[in-house]
């Protein structure tokens, strides 16, 4: 189908952008690598008056670790995570989690904070970025501001605490401590399709293996992307041994919304939240503790 | 409703025209510049019949603006022919049965240019993986494959002589 109509801007800079999205406030769409956001329009499920297209801000384009910290610019495509040295080495979850979303050629455009601004429940990255922990640089006519993932989305759908005259700039991830792992897995029908469920495990554990950091975030088994607080808090100060995973993985099933849709049943999705759960902190384990790359 | 005036260089040829801002790239190149070798196959950005390279990346051209591609090279099927000579992928294509109805053909071609552009020797799994975004309801893939195999060999080898290609009979 065709969109139906609308007005176009490219942004030559950030404070372009913002003073383009400050200028048409709730009438304007950012356009990112479009992935989400064109099908939309070709639907005609939005219908923004304005499009500002952020495409041309190769500024946004990286992948740095300094002072202990990973930055994403917001605009750094789902390729450059999947194929980044520096990702596989020490953020093995993120490359977990670029290398199931959609497929290659997708891939090729669709940018990762695209896929948080989105804020689809369905999207892969929200989990990820709720289990590690991430810091989110919103940059608006004021400045810059700093927000942590879990107060970005709200308790709706496609909902985010972004400001219509703000831009998502930057995505901070604190670098790997001493001990620490996570993983990210996705139980899907077919290559390239959203989740059934998936499950995303960042850990830190002490020298007795006691879990000192723990963060589990959900994919598409509820109407938003979902934090695990209490399976979280379940591994805080626990030895991580198998009882132990069992009885987190049972929670972090019970915290999972499910509803029954062509993906499968609620109850069988819940099931499957408990079996990525605990695989993926069996993986998360060996990350941390120098097994399989971490 | 903005128009804009673009200029879009398209199998080493210069293009320009005035675009709707809404217009999607499959759009102008099938119904205003008449390259209707690029496919539309879905509309839900799924199967990759649309496929083409923008500044040597792969992309569903069915999930770009027209007006995005301004400044931008693209190589569509209609590229892959050098001089009346297929390129090995066509070639590929043709000596392994990769196709059926075709439909699929020009985005899977270009899907996997794409791929060996970045992987030269891909093993089967990754050319699968390559082509997961392009959907092909004929064949089963298996002959894609062969045919992807037989593009990554053929380019690898330094330059043999010629040979004339699409000479062979039938399947059409
Ligand atoms: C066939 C197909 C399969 C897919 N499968 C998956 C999958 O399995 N898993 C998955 O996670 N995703 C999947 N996606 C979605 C894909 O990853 C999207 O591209 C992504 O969710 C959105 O990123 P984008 O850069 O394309 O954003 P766009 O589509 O450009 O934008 C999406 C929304 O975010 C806003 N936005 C974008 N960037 C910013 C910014 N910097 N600041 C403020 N607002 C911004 C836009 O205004 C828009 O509302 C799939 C897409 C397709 C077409
Ligand atoms: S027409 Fe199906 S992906 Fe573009
Ligand atoms: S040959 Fe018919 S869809 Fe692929």
């Amino acid at each position: 189908m065709i969109p139906g109509p609308f007005d176009y801007q490219v942004a030559g800079s950030v404070a372009e952008a913002i003073a383009l999205l400050d200028r048409y406030g709730a009438d304007a769409k950012v356009l990112a690598g479009g992935h989400s956001l064109i099908p939309l329009l070709r639907f005609r499920l939005a219908s923004p008056a304005v499009l500002v297209d952020i495409n041309r801000l190769r500024d946004l384009e990286y992948i740095q670790e300094a002072d202990g910290v990973l930055h994403l610019g917001a605009l750094t495509r789902e390729v450059e995570l999947e194929t980044s040295d520096l990702i596989r080495r020490r953020y093995p979850i993120l490359a977990d989690t670029a290398r199931v979303i959609a497929d290659p050629v997708v891939r090729n455009w669709a940018t990762v904070g695209g896929n948080l601004a989105h804020a689809d429940p369905a999207n892969d990255h929200p989990a990820t970025m709720l289990a590690l922990g991430a810091q989110l640089v919103a940059t608006g006519p004021a400045g810059q501001r700093l927000m942590a993932i879990e107060n970005f989305f709200t308790d709706s759908s496609f909902e985010t605490t972004l400001q219509p005259n703000e831009l998502l700039t930057e995505i901070r991830i604190p670098a790997p401590s001493e001990r620490s792992g996570g993983a990210y897995l996705k139980l899907e029908r077919k290559v390239g399709d959203y989740a059934i469920a998936g499950v995303a495990v960042y850990l830190t554990l002490d020298g007795n293996d006691h879990v000192t950091y723990a963060g589990i975030g959900l994919t598409n088994v509820g109407p938003t992307p979902i934090k695990a607080r209490a399976a979280e808090q379940l591994l805080l100060g626990r030895p991580l041994e198998e009882a132990v995973i069992a009885q987190a993985a049972r929670q972090a099933a019970a915290e999972a919304q499910p509803v029954s849709d062509l993906r499968g049943p609620a109850d069988y999705k819940r099931a499957m939240v408990e079996t990525l759960t605990i695989r993926a902190l069996r993986l998360a384990r060996s990350r941390a503790t120098g097994g399989a790359s971490r | 409703m903005s128009i804009h005036h673009i200029h879009v260089t398209i199998n080493g040829k210069h293009y320009e025209g005035d675009v709707e801002a809404r217009t999607l790239l499959v759009h102008w190149l099938r119904d205003s510049l008449r390259l209707t070798g690029t496919h539309i196959g879905c509309d839900t950005s799924s199967c990759g019949a649309c496929t083409i390279l923008v500044d040597g990346k792969a992309v569903k051209s069915c999930t770009m603006l027209a007006v995005q591609a301004d400044g931008r090279e693209l190589l569509t099927v209609e590229g892959l022919e050098q001089n009346g000579k297929l390129h090995p992928l066509q070639e590929g294509f043709h000596v392994e049965h990769a196709l059926q109805c075709g439909y699929c053909t020009p985005g899977m071609m270009m899907a996997a240019l794409a791929l060996l552009k970045r992987n030269p020797s891909p093993s089967e799994q990754e050319i699968r993986e390559g082509i997961s975004g392009n959907l092909c309801r004929c064949t089963g893939y298996v002959n894609i494959v062969k045919a992807i195999q037989y593009a990554a060999q053929k380019l690898r080898e330094p330059q043999p002589e010629q040979v004339p290609a699409g000479s062979g009979g039938g399947g059409e």
